[in-house]
């Protein structure tokens, strides 16, 4: 699928030779209204994939801030068909930043996979990342997402041993999403030693972008990951604080996700230089 | 169904399949846990020590065979066909559940793990989990939604004096289910030392085949023992199903005797016209949660709803997916009983046996006392009577409007 958003976007970061920055928020947090709003604002602050969750009662992947999120957008209302027309409303206004969406399989095989994958692509998605479909049961969402061009993005974790990987990569498409830490969305941060490492080994089975996620918060982080990878992953922390700003019942949360978001960016974006700088990147090194 | 035996015995298929039902539906950080657990539980199967010492245990540990008993003044009262309860009530710990937990806990230990996790409901599969590890000297940690805990005080007390460390969950809607999401993400994030003891015949395989085939001692006991009291199968076997194990347990060794009828109660709580029940198969539809797809209560958009019954071992949105594919295929009967009609089965049981029976099961006795006096005297039923009552007498206290 050469020439989509997500194949462009990932060779655009690279010729600048910076990592990408994914942002996650759950659609519909903490309302529908707002939420389509901190979805127009992600890409001026800097975000260069947009991943979007889509709400579920069980969401057994995610950590305390995620689930919260959750909740906050079940509790507004918000239906997967809701997550699609907010799409389709951002698309009006930019044909170019990817958007993956993320989630869980019950709301997509109730929805039916084939009627998803064509809303889906006619709303202007670009992929999915689905947590409890592993590659033995992908069968049933497969075959329709990819007869209507969209990506599955497969995820490896510290789990997936040399035994594991093949199963994990045959039919990955898009990206390959590394899971930094054994365990839920939010958790601790793995050291960056064991993520170069993790990337590097990846690297050396796949030709796909290698993005990297859970654990990562703060601008350092995503800096220190930027300098191994293509890109990074940041979910938990922008939920966080949309959770606390609808808590406030601030009337600027689309402005302050677009400040923490910046901060990132400007992390990741800098982060190869600052790196070759101090003389301790992989890249000089290698 | 096996294409070449055609046993109905057969399934699950090499990937965890029940026809359309079960599989492996996990994040990807446990897909090498559950294909370790699988290639383990093989290899335990056909260890001849293995099955020793789990023999061993359950004739010595938990008490096993439990009788097959002939409830005369139950049948007298029916006036129907004769009524014969298989009394897992009397295992140690008070249900059928310890079965399970003593499989699964051998099978943890000849993975090398040294910590146990489990999930629970009404409380009676946390304190079978707590007393098997406080058995093999293992830490363990039991997910139990805050409302839960606040209906089963009794329970929540075993387990800490057993040793576990209770965990009160508070998200979603805070009981069963909510607690096995937290399991499963307390699993994510202990893989390398951590079992998780599911508690019923659900989740992502091979747990449905192995929670089965541990429970199958139940079914293969009723029998022999029928065999040996009147000399041939049963006419009927009824068992409750919340997640479905005592159910499984009972109606597995039978399930290619044609001749025998099987029927499966769920709760249907208030009533099936309501939304307050957990009958996933009369009032669900085909999903994916918790590892497994299967009938399950769900919204129109995929959301998983409550379920309600005033026995907390009933009170959830799915059923194991054996269950859901015997459904479909129609070889088991799933019948149902409300909050009401169980209540009038355990007070019934208490009257006539001399027996109080906890509200899983009564359930089923509701069916026995729907179904048996359309039966012939030269009938036989054989109920699973799968838990004692003791845990229960506060909730039956309060619907009856006592104040103790």
């Amino acid at each position: 699928m050469s020439g989509d958003r997500l194949s462009a976007r990932f060779a655009a970061c690279a010729a600048e030779g910076r990592a990408a920055l994914v942002t996650f928020v759950t659609a519909g947090d903490p309302d529908l209204e707002t939420s389509a709003e901190i979805l127009a604002a992600l890409p001026g602050a800097g975000a260069d994939v947009i991943e979007i969750g889509m709400p579920f009662t069980d969401p057994m992947a995610d950590g305390p801030a995620i689930q919260r999120g959750n909740l906050r957008s079940l509790g507004a209302g918000t239906t997967l068909k809701a997550v699609l027309a907010m799409v389709k409303a951002f698309r009006q206004t930019d044909d170019a930043t990817p958007i993956v969406l993320m989630g869980y399989f019950n709301p997509i095989l109730s929805f039916g996979p084939e009627r998803f994958a064509i809303e889906a692509k006619a709303a202007g998605i670009d992929g999915c990342i689905v947590v409890d479909l592993p590659p033995e049961e992908a069968g049933e969402l497969a075959p329709a997402l990819a007869a209507h061009g969209l990506h599955l993005v497969r995820l490896a974790t510290p789990t997936t041993d040399a035994q594991r990987l093949p199963a994990v990569l045959s039919g990955a498409s898009g990206f390959l999403y590394y899971v930094a830490v054994a365990g839920v969305t939010g958790a601790n941060s793995a050291a960056a030693a064991d993520i170069a490492t993790a990337v590097a080994r990846l690297k050396a089975s796949t030709s796909l972008p290698i993005a990297v996620g859970f654990g990562v918060r703060t601008p350092d982080q995503a800096a220190a990951i930027a300098t191994h990878a293509d890109a990074v992953v940041v979910g938990s922390a922008i939920v966080d604080a949309i959770g606390a700003a609808a808590e406030e019942r601030a009337n600027d949360i689309p402005a302050r996700v677009a400040a923490q978001v910046g901060a990132l960016a400007q992390a990741v974006r800098t982060a190869r230089y600052e790196s070759a700088g101090v003389g301790a990147g992989p890249e000089k090194a290698a | 169904m096996n294409a070449e035996t055609g046993s109905l015995r057969a399934g699950p298929d090499a990937n965890g399949h029940f026809g359309q039902f079960g599989g492996r539906y996990v994040a990807e950080t446990l897909m090498p846990l559950i294909l370790e657990l699988e290639q383990a539980y093989t290899a335990a199967k056909a260890d001849p020590a293995f099955h020793a010492e789990l023999d061993d245990l359950l004739k010595h540990y938990v008490g096993r065979p439990s009788p097959l008993y002939f409830a005369e003044r139950l049948t007298d009262e029916l006036g129907g066909a004769k009524i014969y309860l298989k009394r897992d009530e009397l295992n140690h710990t008070g249900a059928h559940k310890i079965n399970n937990c003593i499989g699964q806990i051998l099978l943890a230990r000849r993975m090398g793990k040294t910590r146990i996790i489990a999930e629970t409901g009404a409380g009676q599969h946390g304190v079978a989990t707590a007393t098997v590890a406080a058995r093999f000297g293992l830490p363990c940690t039991i997910y139990m939604g805050a409302r839960d805990i606040e209906r089963q005080a009794p329970n929540v007390f075993r387990m800490k004096l057993l040793g576990a460390e209770v965990k009160a969950v508070e998200s979603g809607s805070k009981t069963l289910k909510d607690a096995m999401n937290e399991a499963l993400r307390d699993w994510v994030t202990n893989v390398h030392d951590t079992f998780y003891i599911i508690g019923t015949a659900a989740g992502p395989h091979p747990y449905p085949e192995l929670v089965r085939d541990f429970q199958t001692v139940i079914g293969k006991e009723a029998r022999a023992q029928i065999l040996e009291r009147e000399g041939r199968l049963p006419d009927l076997l009824v068992a409750a199903i919340g997640g479905g194990s005592n159910a499984i347990g009972l109606f597995h060794p039978f399930l290619d005797d044609d001749g025998v009828r099987i029927v499966g109660i769920e709760a249907s709580g208030k009533g099936l016209d309501t939304h307050e029940h957990a009958a996933s198969l009369a009032g669900g539809r085909a999903g994916v949660l918790h590892g497994n797809k299967t009938m399950l209560l769900q919204d129109e958009d995929g959301q998983i709803t409550e379920a309600h019954s005033i026995s907390a071992g009933l009170d959830y949105p799915g059923i194991g997916p054996e269950h859901a594919w015997l459904h479909a295929i129609g070889r088991v009967e799933y019948q149902s009983a409300t909050d009401t009609e169980a209540l009038e089965g355990f007070q019934l049981l208490c009257r006539t046996e001399g027996i109080i029976p906890a509200l899983e099961p009564s359930h089923a006795l509701a069916a026995v006392a729907r179904i048996a006096p359309t039966m012939g005297k030269d009938q036989i039923i054989i109920a699973n009577l799968c838990g004692r009552g003791d845990k229960d007498i506060f909730t039956v206290a309060a619907a009856l409007g006592v104040t103790m």
